[in-house]
């Protein structure tokens, strides 16, 4: 009996001079930490392996092609197939995103942070906004098919595609990244500090003009690093585009095409080039020319965020 | 009776008056805009869908929307085999997405050193920028032949399997990115008290910070459910069945999503068009679609808020 009652007592003592003088070295939690790094690792792992599998694909055609594969335009045959006419119309649409999405969703984020009033109005545009950046990017599809694709033929922009043209599919990629825009925009404004607001109320500036010229230039950065990670956005999207009726065969315009007929007659992008080129029986261009494709686009993806990422360590602010 | 002038008109310039109420409805239109898209969203379904139900119900067909397929071209609507397909995808990418985010978000938040952080972070932000079209393109010319067909050699190039992988990668960076925040945002304090009273770091993990950050969490992997749901092309180029589906229940099949049976009907639009019902059957299916998405993200904004709410 007192043998045991020492045994135990020396096990106790043992256990706690090892734990306060020892390093603890549990097998659990080394595993747990080990679990965890290696799950971490197999998302970077899978990248790595995504890009690898997709630039072996595309090296052979980039390198015998070079830029001519991305200055030539759609063709059937695959020795002269390229993207140009793809970046065109990405470039189209990228444009037309800057023009109405940039503008409206700055001056939305605008009036919810500056202006709204603690409203129902106001939280019905919140809860909007809200639920429109989680709404399917192809819903928006359905949407630019019923209403932009009349509105475009209702302002005689019809054309050759009765409005199935690429300045539907600009208004289109712009709705879809609106709600993307003001989210950016808000956060970007909300971080301006009140200080800088009242030095402008101080020596008596008006709303407006405090808002041209402190907050929205204090918000710049913040504004820029979203714009131009909306527009890698819309430069990938897909979806709505074959909803609202991008060319995914081949087409080409006749030599004589006006800027308004290229503008109103078929078109594809760069993402729905990937698409429609993974699809074809023909495996030159499926196994070939669409990691080619996925390259270019991935390229200009990587440029985009390179100069998001660089726009937000040049202009950074902190207050 | 003398009138009473103030000695300095405090009102300022109206034209300047003037400007500030023009801007300020110019920033309310900007601002209304939202809500007339999502009017117009709301519209257009609709309109479209009850044409398409009433449409099944004038010609006595409504027992299409429960048969063998999903056939739109010769009037076939079983919904079954689009929810359940789009059910299967999202089911197999949050088992995929559900590991390897948190594990990545658990690592970012409470083990990498700050360097560590700086240099990991961006890279788990590079898989969140791949288009869904090139995730399409690996499932096709990766996944569903090195890794699907490998495992079980009796499904074929295209499987639910292989899509639900590849849209699995898609959202990992969204659970890792949302649940990491959560996990930032519990209060050193917490942990501070839990080292004091002699836990190690995995005990502070699993018991402390984990239950602390749950609403977070939880709203990670709904918002995650929600966007494997409303996944187009990763499911229409890597699951297959362009134009129609049979009701199976086996991922190793190819099978048809709500998101897939749009975009596999639209590409053909202009020959559907005007023909029974399976153009009008579009806007059915985004509706159901648009819906779900829509009660997904409401609860997860609710979740969001009461995490936010507690610290």
């Amino acid at each position: 009996m007192a043998s045991r009652t020492s045994a135990t007592q020396r096990a106790t003592r043992d256990a706690v001079r090892a734990s306060l003088e020892g390093r603890r070295t549990e097998p659990g939690a080394v595993v747990f930490k080990i679990l965890l790094l290696v799950m971490l690792l197999s998302s970077l792992l899978i990248l790595v392996v995504l890009l690898a599998d997709i630039l072996a694909g595309a090296w052979p055609t980039l390198r015998d092609r070079g830029l001519g594969f991305i200055t030539s335009g759609l063709s059937l045959n695959p020795e002269t197939a390229g993207v140009w006419t793809g970046i065109i119309g990405s470039l189209v649409i990228a444009f037309l995103v800057i023009l109405l999405a940039i503008p409206i969703g700055i001056g939305a984020a605008v009036y919810l942070e500056e202006y709204a009033p603690d409203n129902r109005l106001t939280s019905w545009i919140d809860t909007a906004v809200r639920n429109l950046a989680g709404v399917p990017s192809i819903v928006f599809g359905l949407l630019g098919l019923t209403m932009f694709v009349a509105l475009v033929n209702g302002i005689g922009l019809g054309g050759s595609t009765e409005g199935k043209n690429v300045i539907a599919a600009g208004i289109t990629m712009a709705a879809l990244v609106l709600p993307i825009v003001i989210i950016t925009s808000a956060e970007a404004i909300r971080a301006v500090p009140a200080t800088i607001r009242e030095a402008g109320y101080g020596v008596g500036a008006t709303k407006w003009e405090v808002i041209r010229s402190h907050v929205l230039p204090s918000a710049f950065p913040g504004i820029l690093t979203g714009t131009v990670l909306t527009l890698a956005r819309a430069f990938g999207e897909t979806a709505p585009l074959l909803v609202i009726g991008v060319a995914t065969g081949f087409f080409s315009a006749s030599a004589d095409a006006t800027l308004i007929d290229n503008l109103t007659g078929p078109y594809t992008a760069l993402p729905v080039i990937v698409f429609s080129w993974s699809r074809q029986t023909d495996p030159a261009f499926a196994a070939t020319l669409a990691p080619a494709a996925i390259t270019v686009l991935l390229a200009v993806l990587f440029v985009l965020n390179g100069v998001a990422i660089y726009f937000r360590n040049r202009f950074e602010k902190r207050w | 009776m003398t009138t009473h002038k103030p000695a300095i008109d405090l009102s300022g310039d109206p034209r300047r008056r003037n400007r500030e109420r023009f801007v300020r409805t110019v920033f309310f239109v900007a601002g209304l805009i939202s809500i007339l898209i999502s009017i117009a969203i709301i519209l257009s379904l609709v309109g479209e869908a009850w044409t398409f139900i009433s449409g099944l119900v004038d010609e006595g067909e409504l027992s299409s929307l429960w048969s063998i397929g999903w056939f739109p071209r010769r009037g076939l609507f079983d919904l079954r085999t689009i929810v359940v397909g789009t059910f299967i995808i999202a089911v197999i990418a949050i088992l995929v997405a559900t590991p390897l985010g948190l594990g990545a978000a658990v690592y970012l938040a409470e083990y990498a050193s700050p360097r560590a952080r700086r240099t990991l972070k961006p890279i788990i932000e590079m898989l969140a920028g791949i288009p869904s079209v090139v995730l399409g393109f690996w499932a096709l010319s990766f996944i569903g032949p090195e890794i699907v067909q490998r495992i079980f050699p009796s499904s074929g190039v295209f499987s639910m399997l292989s899509a639900g992988l590849a849209v699995g990668v898609l959202i990992t960076p969204l659970v890792a990115s949302v649940s990491e925040d959560a996990m930032r945002a519990v209060p050193q304090s917490l942990r501070e008290a839990s080292f004091g009273l002699g836990a190690n770091r995995v005990t502070t993990t699993i018991r402390v910070v984990l239950p602390a950050a749950i609403s977070g969490i939880m709203a990670s992997l709904i918002l995650a459910f929600s966007r494997a749901i409303g996944e187009t092309m990763v499911v229409f180029m890597a699951a297959g069945a362009v134009g129609g589906a049979l009701f199976t229940v086996n991922p190793l099949d190819p099978g048809q999503t709500m998101t897939a049976a749009i975009a596999s009907l639209a590409i053909g639009t202009d020959q559907v068009a005007g023909e029974g019902l399976a153009f009008q059957s579009l806007f059915f299916v985004g509706l159901l679609l648009f819906l779900m998405t829509l009660a997904l993200n409401s609860a997860s904004n609710r979740l969001v808020r009461r995490f936010r709410e507690i610290y």
